[in-house]
């Protein structure tokens, strides 16, 4: 079965869930074919024609495509479609602004949040925050999915794919990109991050999370927080681990007054190891933590700092 | 302008829900059931544009079974003018949903339709996006602000890494994250005078639209559960076991 991914980008750079994409991909086994769209984005094609698996690079540039809105590239790929049984994005914000739009144009469902591809029509998705985990079997013609990237490994850089251009064009008279505020961090993003600290309700304030970022400057850490933190106005919600927020997989994620409620263990249970810090010694978080050290926070965190 | 807000009826979201025996799905007896919060955040926005003379009529529906006018009658209360029950005993799937809504928007003809981003029973975040599809209108999905001026619909939407703006010609499709406002609670009188207001009731049937189940629940399972590690009693402990121990930190 021939797939085709949507690859992600952002100033030139491709994103790094296509590698991921890529290996849920393989379940497959035909032809990956990755689809890269935006006004200035050859740069891109090159990056993802070095991956592994690829065996085509689609290319449409044109301004219609600019920031990559819903409306045109939606129709781009209900147009390319017709060559391809699986259709397959990350369950991104991205992801999730589009591939529900391609399903629907091409008449079929789309499954959300897959963390699992058992068979060419059967897939593994959590629902219910995480509190159930369902297999589900797809009746459609096509499957179009989104997946957790967190739950798939990259592939590597050894690939050589052939790079062809398309010239579709479907201009927009329905929306209009009026701008964009990027949350400016010298920090990995936190769905790649290796280690990630997240502050909750604990911090009491925006500017007590400072002294997480000391300690994240040392582990190479993203920062991260719990809702009751961003509902609180501490941080913005872009921060967000959970349900509603985002759903991490890191090697070490570090909770800082966070409680642990069902909505942000949804998002960070799969970390390799987890370590809590809570004055609160029956707070949910530490049934979760490989490592838990109940205590004040406010003097932890220094002596954390000070011994990394 | 009217608006049109689709609503879904869900368990609770302070209820921790269980997989039942049977590992067919969640056990909902005795269940305390709710409007899905997305979507009472979509009702109070409509709500608020019409205070502000914007909106002229606000009309609420709802696909499911009979039970779910409680919930309709909730958003009578919280404001709404009007509402729609499409009954059906069983649940469609997701493109099925998004079909029915196309016909009721074409009955009703509003500028704008406000949903929620995703219902906290089934997460699949599609409702929104498959109706803009189906009806060929513009889309503001995860909306943290809404503004209406000049027949468009100026949307700032919480994407990866931090916000967006669109301006969306009218008609169009928006869907609501969570810091788009908090909603009211209803008043008692506001309660009262719900109970005079229109509910229709549709039988899925007198739509003429197929409706499919084309994704099926083979199993449910609950999460790999997490086993709780070990307390540690000093910061020097917790550092020494990251590094020796997990080898997690250089």
């Amino acid at each position: 079965m021939n797939v085709l991914i949507y690859a992600e980008h952002e100033h030139g750079q491709l994103k790094g869930e296509t590698a991921k994409l890529l290996s849920a991909a393989e379940r497959f086994a035909g032809e990956s074919h990755v689809l890269v769209a935006g006004d200035n984005c050859q740069a891109v094609a090159e990056q993802v024609a070095h991956l592994a698996g690829v065996s085509k690079v689609l290319v449409a540039e044109h301004s219609c495509y600019a920031h990559q809105l819903a409306e045109p590239v939606s129709q781009l790929i209900e147009q390319l479609a017709s060559d391809y049984d699986v259709i397959l994005a990350a369950s991104t914000t991205t992801g999730k602004n589009l591939l529900p739009r391609v399903a629907a144009l091409l008449d079929v469902n789309q499954i959300s949040d897959v963390i699992e591809i058992q068979t060419a029509d059967t897939f593994v998705r959590p629902f219910y925050a995480g509190n159930a985990i369902a297999t589900v079997k797809s009746l459609d013609s096509k499957k179009v999915l989104t997946i957790r990237t967190a739950a798939f490994d990259s592939v590597l850089n050894t690939g050589q794919a052939e790079i062809v251009s398309l010239d579709k064009v479907f201009e927009n008279g329905q929306s209009r990109f009026i701008d964009e505020t990027q949350t400016k961090s010298a920090r990995p993003e936190l769905t790649a991050a290796d280690v990630i600290i997240s502050g909750g309700r604990g911090m009491q304030s925006g500017e007590n999370f400072v002294l997480l970022e000391g300690i994240a400057d040392k582990l190479g850490a993203a920062i991260g927080a719990s809702r009751a933190a961003v509902d609180a106005g501490f941080v913005p919600n872009d921060l967000q681990v959970g349900q509603t927020g985002k759903i991490v997989a890191p090697n070490l994620y570090i909770a800082v007054g966070i409680s642990g409620a069902i909505q942000h263990l949804a998002g960070m249970k799969d970390s390799k190891i987890i370590v809590a810090i809570n004055k609160d010694e029956d707070a949910p978080i530490f049934q979760v933590a490989d490592y838990g050290l109940v205590g004040d926070l406010f003097e932890i965190l220094p002596q954390l700092e000070a011994q990394l | 302008m009217k608006i049109l807000v689709p609503i879904k009826r869900v368990v609770d979201y302070n209820v921790k829900v269980k997989v039942n025996r049977e590992e067919t799905g969640v056990d909902l007896t005795n269940v305390k059931m709710a409007i899905n919060p997305f979507c009472e955040i979509a009702l109070e926005e409509a709500i608020r544009l019409k205070e502000k003379g914007i909106a002229s009529e606000v009309v609420t529906v709802s696909i499911g079974p009979q039970v779910c006018q409680e919930q309709l009658r909730t958003g009578l209360a919280l404001g709404a003018d009007r509402a729609i029950l499409i009954e059906s005993e069983q649940a469609p799937d997701a493109l099925s949903i998004a079909k029915l809504l196309r016909q009721v928007v074409e009955n009703e003809q509003p500028g704008l339709v406000i949903l929620g981003k995703q219902a906290i029973d089934s997460d699949n975040n599609q409702t929104g996006q498959m109706l803009a599809a189906l009806l060929g209108w513009p889309q503001g999905t995860f909306a943290s602000k809404l503004e209406v001026k000049d027949n468009e619909a100026w949307v700032t939407r919480e994407v990866d890494g931090g916000l967006q703006t669109l301006a969306l010609t009218l008609p169009a499709i928006v869907t609501t994250d969570l810091r788009l406002n908090e909603p009211r609670y209803a008043s008692l009188p506001n309660i009262m005078k719900a109970k005079r207001k229109p509910i229709d009731v549709i039988a899925v049937a007198d739509l003429g639209i197929a409706v499919n189940s084309n994704v099926q629940t083979i199993k449910v399972t609950p999460p790999a559960k997490r086993e709780a590690g070990i307390k540690v009693a000093s910061v020097a402990e917790l550092v020494e076991k990251l590094k020796n121990e997990a080898k997690v930190i250089g």
